[in-house]
């Protein structure tokens, strides 16, 4: 192995050494030495454009910007002179010249690192006066507000979008003042092909992104006396959750979440993991008629909106690779509207449910085609966890201070191999888990297939079932689920099953979970953090596989017939349809 | 500001251009950095940048239309409007611009609804100030395609235009 050079030098007269090609940034990180970021991304944005990141370095005519400056042999750097300070903060004042500063009633008021900034660097937010900056705010998708009068040009959300995605649905348009972030011919983002994952959202450290929020309908439909009110929580809410409440990043709270929910009045607080469990059920089931009767393979697993419509406005063409499941989500509405609101009696109308999920593109996916089950929409409000959060709040909930409760019954029972879905390669392990002992025709043992865990762009395996090599491949992110999908329609794929997840690392690191400052971002390994907590609570449960369910077998028994039945086929299935780029 | 004009002229590309710059894409893709060099010589083909020829480009070069949009507005040597059936364009040399060229562009963009660079959406009518053209004479000096028209007033313009309808 080649031997890595390490490199010398003094960080405010402190001696460190690193590697050489670190950059000042990191290696005063590595000293315990803090140096404020704005546009710098790990590994996806530096482009040194907003100089809040400079510090001094002896002999060089001028600051450096420190997020992209390498180091070198006996450097000498200084990161909190005066004349830094001063830099900076400058530098932030400008910014602020041109920054609709209406934090008060600011979406990121309080997680704002702008405002943090400006704190922590003594700005006069008002020092300097000149010409402002006003466009129009664009709400035209279901999903995203784009407040360009909040937008500090740091192109954190293009290189998500880029880089994360490989889609540059966004960019910078136009040039010098009238320089603004927009889409192609700044078109509004409902007419243009942006999936809605939101991963731009989560990137901006500003309030010029967020979801368009559904909170003022969660608590209509709660005041309305005359409707029953369903919520339940997607599978990585409990992970994410706690972070809004100063847990640590990888703490499950679902305890004192589901008391939350109970405390705000809800009729019944469920789980969407059952959902989860139940989509295994049926995609399990249509992937093994695929396999035997000669279906178009390798199915695509279809549970995260944002990858449907990336598919349907870029691969139309492989739109019969996509499972024809609802997602957990739409199932878990169906089922509500259906199946249990015949049992308890009530008219489908009369019924609220709604959704938590860790993701913005739920929102959009509620109102497509074809997502009906009872000739109502299946589900009527879809939040955020940042949105739960927000209510938590509105409603005066000491969270820390809640007892642990327990989901209802009967649609709050579920296996953690549902919980598993908020991980990339969670489905494949938990339809594998289900897969198994169906095709073998008994109780297998082996549960953990950690071949498909860990939080990789793209994984493959090669999964002996019932003396057949079923071949698998996982892949989150768009831009690695594009690597996939050019090797399938150029015909040298011999997969037979697909997982794919828009967001990195799958749903924990969804575009509508807790927004994480870049310096957690670039110094922390968010996603693996998050996905942690999801394997270490499938590991202590005794309930590890979805066909083990009890609820999804009285549910099969006494109202779908089998899976993949006609009556399952009305109510969990979907249909898509080819949409253009612009 | 807020929004980038664009302009609603029918797109008019002939099969030929369409050839010429299928036959550019074909090359440029085959190097790296063609980005630049195809709008470069899609600008000089059309005149300008209209969708369809940057969708063309973005498919060709496997970028998407914005990024290929976030050059064609950060040069100013790209424009997103084609040149109208009559090209209007109004010296602003210093001596023009002395003897009221600029009154001349204001009242222009008011009676045309248009700013300088831009095209009426009937594709008429297209504006723009150029540098001296060498009247100075004459100033202020404005041409509609190669008419010339000196010592022009603001209340002239109603009638020069009307030669144009
Ligand atoms: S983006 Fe930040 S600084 Fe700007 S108004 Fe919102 S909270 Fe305040
Ligand atoms: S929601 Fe996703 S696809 Fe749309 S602009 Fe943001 S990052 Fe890009
Ligand atoms: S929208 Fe947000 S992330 Fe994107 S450039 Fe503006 S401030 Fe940065
Ligand atoms: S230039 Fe270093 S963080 Fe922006």
């Amino acid at each position: 192995m080649e031997e890595i050079k390490m490199v010398n030098l003094k960080i405010n007269g402190q001696d460190v050494s690193v590697p050489a090609g670190t950059t000042i940034l990191d290696a005063a990180r590595k000293a315990g030495i803090k140096i404020p970021t704005l546009c710098y991304l790990r590994d996806i944005n530096a482009i040194g454009a907003c100089r809040v990141c400079v510090v001094e370095v002896k002999g060089a005519r001028s600051l450096v910007a420190s997020c992209v400056y390498p180091v070198s042999e006996g450097m000498e750097v200084t990161t909190n002179s005066q004349k830094v300070i001063e830099a900076r903060k400058t530098t932030v004042e400008l910014i602020l010249s041109d920054h609709d500063k209406n934090c008060l009633s600011c979406v990121r008021n309080q997680n704002c690192e702008l405002q943090r900034l400006s704190e922590e660097l003594g700005c006069d937010a008002k020092r300097f006066g000149g010409a402002v900056n006003t466009f129009d705010i664009d709400a035209t998708t279901p999903y995203i507000v784009r407040d360009n009068n909040k937008c500090i040009l740091c192109r954190r959300c293009v290189a998500a979008c880029k880089n994360y995605q490989g889609l540059a649905i966004i960019g910078t348009n136009s040039r010098g003042f009238a320089t603004h972030v927009g889409a192609a011919f700044d078109k509004d983002l409902a007419d243009v092909p942006c999936v809605g994952c939101g991963q731009c959202i989560n990137v901006c450290p500003v309030g010029a992104l967020h979801e368009k929020e559904e909170i003022d309908d969660v608590i209509a439909a709660l005041q309305d006396k005359s409707k029953y009110v369903i919520i339940a929580t997607a599978p990585s809410v409990r992970i994410g959750l706690g972070e809004e409440f100063g847990y640590p990043i990888g703490s499950n709270v679902e305890g004192k979440m589901v008391t939350a929910m109970r405390k705000m009045g809800f009729n019944a607080v469920f789980d969407v993991d059952f959902a989860a469990d139940l989509t295994i059920m049926e995609e399990g089931t249509e992937f093994i008629n695929r396999l035997n009767n000669g279906g178009t393979l390798p199915m695509l697993t279809s549970c995260s909106p944002a990858w449907i419509k990336y598919v349907e406005h870029n691969y139309p063409d492989l739109i019969p690779n996509l499972s024809s499941c609802k997602s957990p989500q739409q199932m878990f509405g169906a089922i509500c509207k259906t199946y249990y609101a015949e049992k308890l009696g009530i008219d489908p109308k009369d019924m609220v449910v709604v959704s938590v999920m860790p993701c913005t593109a739920k929102k959009f996916e509620k109102g497509r085609a074809n997502q009906s089950a009872a000739g109502v929409p299946d589900i009527d409000i879809a939040i955020t966890t940042r949105e739960l959060a927000k209510l938590i709040r509105r409603f005066g909930l000491i969270f820390n201070e809640l007892e642990e409760g327990k989901f209802d019954a009967p649609l709050g029972i579920s296996s953690t191999a549902g919980l598993l879905f908020g991980a990339t390669g969670g489905v494949m392990e938990a339809a594998l888990r289900t897969l198994a002992d169906v095709l073998e025709g008994k109780e297998l043992d082996k549960i953990e297939y950690t071949a498909v865990r860990g939080t990789q762009g793209i994984k493959e395996a090669v999964v002996n079932i019932a003396g057949k090599d079923v071949k698998v491949a996982v892949a989150s992110g768009l831009a690695n689920a594009k690597v996939l999908m050019d090797k399938i329609r150029a015909g040298e794929a011999d997969y037979h099953f697909i997982e794919i997840m828009s967001c990195p690392g799958g749903c924990v690191n969804g575009g509508g979970q807790p927004i994480k400052s870049a310096y957690e971002r670039n110094n922390l390994d968010i996603k693996a953090l998050r996905a942690g907590a999801i394997y270490a609570a499938d590991s202590k449960s005794e309930l590890r596989k979805s066909h083990k369910n009890p609820i999804i077998k009285e549910l099969y028994d006494n109202y779908l017939g089998e899976p993949n039945s006609h009556k399952a086929h009305k109510i969990l299935h979907t249909s898509y349809e080819a949409r253009k780029k612009y | 500001m807020a929004r980038i004009k664009i302009s609603k002229v029918p797109f008019a590309g002939t099969p030929e251009q369409e050839k010429a710059l299928d036959a550019k894409l074909a090359e440029l893709k085959l190097v790296p950095g063609g980005l630049m060099p195809a709008l470069q010589f899609a600008q000089e083909l059309y005149g300008y940048l209209p969708i369809e020829v940057q969708t063309k480009i973005a498919e060709a070069l496997d970028v998407s239309l914005e990024e290929v949009f976030g050059v064609a507005t950060f040069y100013s040597q790209f424009t997103l409007s084609p040149r109208g059936k009559y090209q209007v364009s109004v010296c602003m040399g210093t001596a023009c611009y002395v003897k009221g060229a600029g009154d001349l562009v204001d009242a222009l963009k008011v009676k045309l609804g248009i700013e300088s660079g831009e095209c009426t959406d009937d594709g008429k009518f297209s504006l723009i100030e150029t540098r001296c053209i060498g009247c100075c004479g004459l100033a202020p000096v404005m041409t509609v395609n190669s008419n010339v028209y000196g010592k022009v007033t603001t209340n002239q313009l109603d009638g020069i235009m009307a030669e144009y309808k």
